[in-house]
């Protein structure tokens, strides 16, 4: 039945954001790069202040119930 | 016309304590509230007067049915931006005052971080050097005990609360894809195979599709009638079954959107499509546990979406709710386009490319974190690390917060977060609220959500109400503060 066909995305509107979007984006090879060198220092942070015994403080983490 | 959507967010904390003596989680969460308080020149209790949290919306109660107890020798205290600040079982709760945007809500939960990480600071200064409080904004120790962030919305009494269940329940099941905190593993086993990763901390933890628990056998539809506000023409929907967010996108979006969806139900704006899922338990484990989205969820009607394909329908409805009959009912239509407009764009990268929305949603930002840190150690879903990494997004200590550490989008700014953590919002009964508190707060007994109680002095105490959750705004009663210099004088004008 018509109606209760799925409406197709994107409809016109969001086709011209989406377009828009793109054009203003970095090239996605350099977009991806500086990403990977984002997260790359992130990992090096996380290596640091991660708890020191992961395995004992996931552990030790217990909540009572709430609500 | 939908009456405007006053709403506010209540989060539930979760607490270590890093000390050699059993310091329990009460005491602890006891320490903390106190600890900050001290720093207040008079601390002004709640007052438990109206408190009913055993009444059933649908005018009864189940048999075997639990509401929750109110523990009232728990410390319990009212802040001067209208909030309140309490030790709730186990855990520091902290209950934004209720505000009338969406946006305002963002900023006062935000302004309740804060007053949490001060709180630790202080409390911290109290105990031994090497012992420590820390406080998670999560809902889930991993373990299958989970706390909430419930939401609570203005509604008008009039519209039958099942109408609120059929029409809701398919948002509240489907928002979890922006709204979702996201979680490593899964705590209730679900269709016999392990899982990596979920969209949801809370998804787990929903047995029932409505009902009046929050603590066992939780509902999505949460029938807890306690308006907190003349009963006759309101009620105070309490929606348990968010996350809490730390993400500002997925923060104003939960509430905006949710907000909006009850405005058009109140208006009879639900036309076209049944969008009520067959099964929404089912269906609410099932969207949390697929990070690629594709699952589809089955309508009552037979028809089977998925959660974006469902979003995007409730969207649609909006934009012509929107230019059908405004966007008065959200507070502050500029705010309101804000939100569609946003709305739109994060259902567009929910279904082109997900991970774009890393810097906007909680459950992207933690999953693209935790997929980077796997590979790099070639770690197991199963590792500890990974597990200790999920829990540290949450840590709200500036120098171990892993989700501060992300360059994530803000949608507030540091000013306004940390006035609000002192200042109450200016369009709801909160103002009245916090002004007497900022300025009376010696001659104030005690304080609730729908009034004050002053002593001045005289034989008996004066309690002044505030029923209605719109009066009270600094529009009605700046020129009321104005040259009034004792509380007896505020209660003369008030005509009480």
């Amino acid at each position: 039945m018509a109606e209760r066909e799925l409406k197709k995305r994107p409809t016109a509107s969001r086709e011209a954001t989406a377009v828009e979007t793109e054009t203003e984006a970095p090239p996605t090879t350099e977009r991806g790069d500086r990403l990977k060198a984002e997260i790359d220092d992130l990992l090096d942070e996380i290596d640091e202040v991660l708890e020191n015994n992961a395995e004992e403080f996931v552990r030790n983490y217990v909540q009572k119930g709430g609500e | 016309m939908a009456i405007t959507k006053v709403c506010g967010i209540e989060t539930e904390y979760g607490i270590r304590v890093d000390s050699p003596d059993d310091m329990s989680p009460t005491t602890a969460s006891s320490l903390l509230i106190n600890a900050y308080i001290a720093r207040l020149d008079r601390k002004v209790g709640w007052d438990f007067e109206d408190e009913s949290p055993g009444r059933d919306a649908r005018g009864y109660a189940r048999e075997g049915s639990m509401p929750p107890e109110i523990e009232t020798h728990l410390v319990n205290a009212v802040l001067t931006n209208g909030a309140r600040y309490y030790v709730d079982h186990a855990h520091p709760e902290y209950s934004t005052p209720e505000c009338s945007n969406p946006r305002e809500v963002l900023v006062h939960d935000r302004a309740g971080e804060l007053v949490l990480t001060r709180s630790m600071e202080a409390a911290n200064r109290l105990l031994p050097a090497g012992e420590e409080i820390v406080i998670y904004k999560n809902n889930s120790d991993r373990k299958g005990n989970s706390y909430g962030c419930h939401e609570n919305y203005l509604v008008d009494r009039a519209v039958a609360f099942s109408k609120i269940v059929h029409e809701l329940t398919p948002h509240l099941v489907t928002r979890q894809v922006y709204a979702g905190a996201g979680k490593i593993g899964e705590e209730v086993p679900y269709a016999g195979q392990e899982q990596a990763f979920q969209l949801s901390q809370r998804a787990d933890f929903f047995e029932e599709e409505v009902g009046l628990e929050t603590t066992l056998k939780r509902p999505i539809i949460n029938t807890r009638d306690e308006p907190h506000a003349d009963a006759q023409k309101y009620r105070r929907l309490h929606v348990i079954v968010g996350d809490a967010n730390l993400a500002e996108v997925a923060t104003f979006l939960k509430v905006g959107v949710t907000a909006l969806v009850l405005a058009m139900i109140e208006d009879n704006f639900f036309a076209g499509r049944d969008l009520r899922l067959a099964s929404p338990v089912a269906a609410i484990r099932a969207v949390s546990r697929d990070t690629t989205l594709g699952t589809k969820v089955e309508l009552a009607s037979g028809d089977r979406l998925t959660a974006v394909e469902l979003q995007w329908e409730l969207y649609d409805r909006a934009r012509k709710y929107a230019a059908e009959r405004g966007l008065e009912a959200l507070g502050d239509e500029e705010v309101a386009r804000r939100l569609l407009d946003r709305w739109e764009a994060v259902l567009q990268g929910l279904e082109s490319d997900p991970q774009s929305l890393s810097d906007q949603l909680d459950w992207v930002a933690k999953l693209r974190l935790v997929e980077a840190y796997r590979e790099r150690h070639g770690l197991d879903w199963q590792d500890a690390r990974l597990a200790a990494l999920d829990l540290q997004y949450h840590d709200l200590r500036p120098s171990k917060s892993l989700f501060a550490r992300l360059a994530m989008e803000r949608l507030t700014d540091d000013e306004e977060v940390a006035l609000a953590t002192t200042e109450p919002p200016a369009t709801t009964r909160a103002y009245f609220r916090g002004r007497c508190l900022q300025r009376f707060s010696s001659s104030i007994v005690a304080a609730n959500w729908d009034s004050i109680v002053f002593d001045i002095g005289e034989d008996s105490l004066r309690r002044v109400p505030m029923m209605e959750p719109l009066k009270g705004t600094a529009r009605h009663v700046d020129t009321l503060f104005e040259g009034c210099d004792t509380p007896a004088e505020l209660l003369r004008r008030l005509g009480s």
